[in-house]
């Protein structure tokens, strides 16, 4: 098992590098640091804490801490979903940290808890890579700093340069993706 | 269902809530209502049988409940989202 200092020294590493703090209160963070060793355990992959998670890698990807919202919702409202992550204002107790609402669009959610809440059966960890067409994802660069990715939609923040998602466009060149 | 209930002196309101067990604002919910002596059952959602786990999703579904946990259900019919003890205490009159 992933010990809690592990758990905790890669959250702070990952605050750090991107000037945010982890949450002030000792015992709210150790909830959620033991919240997302225990789904590390449990799915194989830390999924955040206050989500629920459906085990499928594919359909939890983008709620595996530190999530794709976090840069966004630490922007607008001083910190992440679960309160994990929190700028300087909270940190220095300048603002309180209160719940903020779910950015994560419902499609996903749905997608991720099944039609009528069905169990989902996949299995954990990395899926074989699939090319465009089977899997709807498409490139998309950073024009500030040249970062490539290859997801759904654009990153609401490049995680290279910063630069907000307005930056991204979409790479559509003639490049044949092979399934391995 | 299968929830779990915790005892309390004030037994007023029928108060049920699902939860996530590793979410921190659920934990903060179910300690204020225990702070408050309140009488509640819950539902950790993630840890559920598969069985409740879908029950509980198409429940919340009914209800119209907006995504995220805590849900708090107040006699059946309120329903609360999120930590937000300022209400919950209206609601519980306490």
């Amino acid at each position: 098992m992933t010990s809690l200092d592990k758990v905790r020294q890669r959250a702070e590493l990952d605050a750090k590098s991107r000037g945010y703090h982890l949450n002030p209160d000792p015992g709210f963070l150790q909830n959620l640091l033991e919240g997302l060793r225990e789904n590390e355990e449990r799915y194989g992959y830390p999924s955040c804490p206050c989500r629920m998670a459906s085990g499928v890698f594919e359909l939890d990807r983008d709620i595996i801490c530190p999530c794709d919202y976090r840069d966004p919702d630490v922007e607008e409202y001083g910190s992440c979903y679960c309160c994990l992550y929190v700028d300087d204002e909270i940190h220095e107790g300048r603002k309180e940290a209160t719940p903020i609402p779910e950015r994560r669009p419902t499609e996903k959610q749905l997608r991720a808890y099944g039609p009528e809440g069905e169990e989902q059966k996949g299995p954990i960890g990395m899926p074989p890579i699939a090319g465009v067409a089977e899997t709807g994802r498409k490139l998309f660069y950073c024009r500030q700093c040249g970062y490539v990715v290859f997801q759904d939609e654009p990153p609401y923040v490049c995680p290279i340069c910063r630069a907000k998602r307005e930056m991204f466009a979409e790479i559509r060149a003639g490049v044949k993706l092979l399934t391995i | 269902m299968t929830p779990t209930k915790v005892e309390g002196e004030y037994k007023v309101h029928k108060v049920f809530i699902y939860t996530l067990s590793t979410c921190g604002w659920c934990k903060l919910t179910k300690q204020f209502l225990r702070d408050n002596k309140v009488e509640y059952e819950y539902l950790d959602v993630d840890t559920a049988s598969s069985e409740d786990r879908r029950g509980a999703i198409k429940e919340l579904r009914a209800r119209k409940a907006p995504p995220g946990f805590p849900i708090i259900i107040i006699d059946d019919e309120k329903l609360i989202n999120g930590y937000k003890p300022d209400v919950i205490k209206e609601a519980l009159g306490l």
